[in-house]
C-alpha cells in the first residue's frame, strides 16, 4: 500500500498517467464520431500514413522536436484521408481496399524515407521509430502540455460543432436538405479526428491508435443511446483506461504501457457488451430463455 | 547473385499475396488482411513459448491458427448485432497485438523475436538465410518456402476455383448449390494466414498488406472477369517485385518499401489511365456527353423556333444567347460546331437549321420520345 502511495508522488508516474489520460479522453470523444460515422477504421490507415510524414518531417528540418514531427504527421495524414475518400469518390474501389491501399503504400514510402534517414549523414534518427510502436514512458511534460492544448481546442471545436457533428453523424443527408455545408463539416470532423491520432502516435504507436480510437466508442455505445453520454462515457472509459494502464505497467516490470491500455479498455468494452442494460448480450440470453420459459407455458396450457 | 535471389523472392512473394488478395478485394474484406497480419504475432509468440524453438514449422501453424481466431473472434463480435464489422475489426486486432508485444516484452526478451522484425522486416537480408540439403547450398530460404506458398495458393484456387468464384460473388447462390460457405470462408482465411506468415519474415506485415491488396486494387479497374482479374493481379504483383528492387537499389533503401511504394503508383497511374474506367476516360466522356447534349439542345432550338413568328428573336443572331442558359463561350463553341458540321447556317441575321441538321434534330426527338 506504502508502495502505491509513493507511485501516485512518482513524477514520471504522474506525467505518463497525466498524458494517457488526455489521450483516453480525446480519442473517447472523437472516436465517439469516428464510430458513428462507420469511418472506425480510418484511424489505422491515418496511423499507418503518419510514418512517412514524421520522418519527412525530421528530414528536412533537422529536428526531433515532438511538435515539427506531429506536424509532418499531421500533413501526410490529412493527404492520405484526403486520397482515401478521392478513390472512393472516383473509382469503383471500396473504402475498406481504398484504405488498405494507402495506408500500406504510405507506410511503405515511410519505411523508404527511415531508410534514407539511416544513411543522412549527422542525422541522429533513432527515436523516430518510436512513432512506430509508441513509448508512453518517454513522454515528457511538453509533451503532455502539447497534448493537453491541442486536447483543450478539440474539445472546443467539438462543443461549439456539437449540433452539427450530431446531425452529420446521424443523417448526413438531412443534415445537407437543411442547408448545412457538409463537405466542410465532413473535412472538419475528419481532420479533428486525424488530429486526434497523431496526437496518440508517440504514447501508443500506430497499431494500438485504432483501439484507442474505437473501443472506448464502442464500449461507451453500449450503456447509452444518447450521444452526450456516449460521448462523455467513451471519454471516461479511455480517461480510466489511461491511468490503469500506466499504473500496471510501472508496478510490474517489463510491461510496455500501450499494449496495457489497450488490452484493459477491451476488458471494459467486453465487459459493456456482456452486460450492459437493454443491449447486453447477457440480458438478451436472460429475455430468450424468459420468452421460452413463458412459450412453453403457454403450449402446455393450450 | 545475391540481387537475383532477392528478385526472385520478391516477385514470388508478392504473386503469392496478390492472388488470395484478389478474393479479399472482392469480399470487400481487405481489412482483414491487415487485421491477420498483425495477429499472426501473437500465434508465433504462443508457438514459440510451447516449441522453445524458433525455426520450428509450429511456428506457422500457430500464426496461421490465430488469423483465423482473428476471422472467427471479429465474425462473433459483428453478430452479436451490437458492434459494426469495421468496429470490430479494429478492436479484435489491437487487442491480440497488444497481448503478443506484452507477452514478448515480458517473457521473451533474450530471444530473437521482436516487434520490429515482424512489423518492417528486410527483404535484403533473406538471401543469408541458405537452404542447405546433403551439404549443398540450393539457394535462399525464402525462396523455398514462399515458392512452396505460392504453390500452395495456385493450387488452393485452381481446385475450388468454381467454387470461390460463386462464394464470392453470390453466396447464397452457394449455399443453395450445397457448396458451405463457411467452408470456404474459413479456407480463404487460412490461405491468407499462411500467405501472411510467409510473407511477413521477408516483408514485414504491414506491407504484406499492399502486396495483397494493391495488384487486385488495380487489376480490378482493368477488367470485369475473374480470370484476368487473377492474371493481372499476378502481374502487377510480379512488376511491383522487380521495379521495386530496381528503386531500391538505384536509392539504396528499404526494398520491401519500395516495392509497396511502386504498387501504389501502378494503381494510380492505372487509376487514371485504365480504359473505360480511368478518371480519364471518364473526363473525356462526361466531357463529350455535354458537348454532344449542347449541340443537340441548340439545334432543336433552332429547329423548334425556325417556323414560328418569333424566329427572328429566338433564333437572331445578337438575341439567340438571352434564350438559352449557356455560357456566350460554350454557346459559341457549339454553334461553330454544329455550322461546321453542315446542321446549321447563318442566313443574314438569323442562324437556320439545314436539312441534315433537321434530320439530326428529328431523330434525337424520336429517341427521345421512345426511351420515354
Amino acid at each position: 500500500m506504502e508502495h502505491f502511495f509513493m507511485l501516485l508522488q512518482d513524477y514520471t508516474f504522474q506525467t505518463v498517467a497525466l498524458g494517457s489520460a488526455l489521450l483516453g479522453i480525446i480519442s473517447g470523444v472523437l472516436g465517439s464520431f469516428a464510430v458513428l460515422k462507420k469511418q472506425s477504421l480510418l484511424g489505422d490507415g491515418v496511423s499507418h500514413a503518419a510514418l512517412p510524414g514524421v520522418v519527412m518531417a525530421f528530414l528536412l528540418t533537422g529536428s526531433k522536436n515532438t511538435e515539427v514531427l506531429l506536424l509532418g504527421a499531421l500533413l501526410t495524414g490529412l493527404a492520405a484521408t484526403f486520397l482515401i475518400l478521392s478513390i472512393v469518390r472516383n473509382t469503383r474501389l471500396k473504402f475498406d481496399s481504398a484504405l488498405a491501399l494507402v495506408m500500406s503504400v504510405f507506410f511503405g514510402l515511410g519505411m523508404v524515407l527511415l531508410t534514407y534517414s539511416q544513411k543522412v549523414p549527422n542525422a541522429n534518427q533513432a527515436g523516430l521509430k518510436r512513432f512506430i510502436y509508441g513509448q508512453a514512458s518517454t513522454l515528457l511534460e511538453r509533451d503532455v502540455l502539447l497534448m493537453a492544448g491541442c486536447g483543450v481546442v478539440l474539445l472546443g471545436l467539438v462543443i461549439v460543432f456539437w449540433k452539427e457533428f450530431k446531425l452529420f453523424s446521424f443523417d448526413p443527408e438531412f443534415a445537407e436538405t437543411i442547408g448545412f455545408q457538409t463537405k466542410w463539416l465532413n473535412a472538419l470532423l475528419s481532420t479533428l479526428i486525424v488530429i486526434a491520432i497523431i496526437i496518440g502516435l508517440q504514447t501508443v504507436g500506430v497499431v494500438l491508435m485504432s483501439a484507442m480510437l474505437i473501443t472506448p466508442a464502442v464500449a461507451a455505445r453500449q450503456w447509452s443511446n444518447r450521444l452526450w453520454v456516449m460521448v462523455l462515457l467513451a471519454s471516461i472509459f479511455g480517461a480510466v483506461s489511461g491511468v490503469a494502464g500506466t499504473f500496471f505497467s510501472s508496478v510490474y516490470t517489463n510491461l510496455p504501457t500501450g499494449p496495457v491500455i489497450v488490452v484493459c479498455i477491451t476488458i471494459i468494452a467486453v465487459i459493456s457488451l456482456l452486460f450492459a442494460p437493454e443491449r447486453g448480450i447477457m440480458l438478451q440470453i436472460h429475455r430468450r430463455h424468459k420468452n421460452q420459459v413463458r412459450f412453453g407455458v403457454e403450449r402446455r396450457k393450450i | 547473385m545475391a540481387g537475383l535471389e532477392i528478385q526472385l523472392i520478391a516477385v514470388i512473394v508478392s504473386v503469392a499475396c496478390a492472388l488470395p488478395g484478389t478474393f479479399l478485394v472482392l469480399r470487400k474484406m481487405s481489412m482483414m488482411s491487415d487485421s491477420i497480419t498483425h495477429t499472426i504475432l501473437l500465434g508465433i509468440v504462443l508457438a514459440f513459448f510451447i516449441t522453445q524453438d524458433l525455426s520450428s514449422p509450429f511456428l506457422i501453424v500457430g500464426a496461421a491458427a490465430i488469423g483465423v481466431v482473428t476471422v472467427w473472434l471479429t465474425e462473433t463480435i459483428t453478430k452479436t448485432g451490437l458492434v459494426s464489422e469495421d468496429s470490430a475489426i479494429g478492436i479484435v486486432f489491437p487487442l491480440l497485438f497488444s497481448i503478443a508485444i506484452i507477452l514478448i516484452t515480458r517473457y521473451a526478451g533474450s530471444v530473437h523475436l521482436d516487434t520490429d522484425s515482424v512489423l518492417l522486416g528486410e527483404l535484403a537480408f533473406a538471401p543469408f538465410d541458405r537452404m542447405i540439403v546433403f551439404g549443398k547450398d540450393i539457394g535462399a530460404r525464402a525462396i523455398y518456402t514462399s515458392g512452396f506458398l505460392l504453390l500452395l495458393n495456385v493450387g488452393g484456387i485452381l481446385l475450388c476455383y468454381k467454387e470461390l468464384k460463386v462464394a464470392t460473388f453470390d453466396p447464397m447462390l452457394a449455399a443453395v448449390l450445397g457448396f458451405s460457405p463457411a467452408l470456404l470462408h474459413y479456407g480463404l482465411m487460412t490461405m491468407i494466414s499462411l500467405t501472411a506468415v510467409g510473407a511477413f519474415e521477408a516483408v514485414g506485415s504491414v506491407l504484406v498488406v499492399a502486396f495483397m491488396i494493391g495488384p487486385p486494387a488495380t487489376a480490378y479497374l482493368l477488367t470485369d472477369d475473374l480470370k484476368k482479374m487473377l492474371f493481372l493481379s499476378a502481374v502487377f504483383g510480379a512488376a511491383s517485385g522487380i521495379l521495386g528492387y530496381q528503386l531500391a537499389s538505384i536509392l539504396d533503401v528499404s526494398i520491401a518499401g519500395c516495392m509497396a511504394v511502386i504498387t501504389g503508383l501502378l494503381f494510380f497511374i492505372t487509376s487514371l489511365l485504365a480504359p473505360h474506367r480511368g478518371i480519364l476516360a471518364v473526363w473525356m466522356r462526361k466531357r463529350r456527353q455535354r458537348k454532344e447534349f449542347t449541340e443537340v439542345t441548340l439545334l432543336l432550338h433552332i429547329c423548334n423556333h425556325g417556323d414560328t413568328p418569333e424566329v427572328q428573336e429566338e433564333n437572331g443572331v445578337n438575341s439567340l444567347t438571352n434564350h438559352l442558359h449557356l455560357e456566350p463561350r460554350k454557346l459559341r463553341r457549339s454553334l461553330h460546331s454544329l455550322i461546321e458540321k453542315g446542321e446549321v447556317k447563318r442566313c443574314g441575321s438569323l442562324y437556320v437549321a439545314t436539312d441534315i441538321g433537321m434530320r439530326r434534330a428529328e431523330e434525337t426527338e424520336r429517341t427521345l420520345l421512345n426511351t420515354q
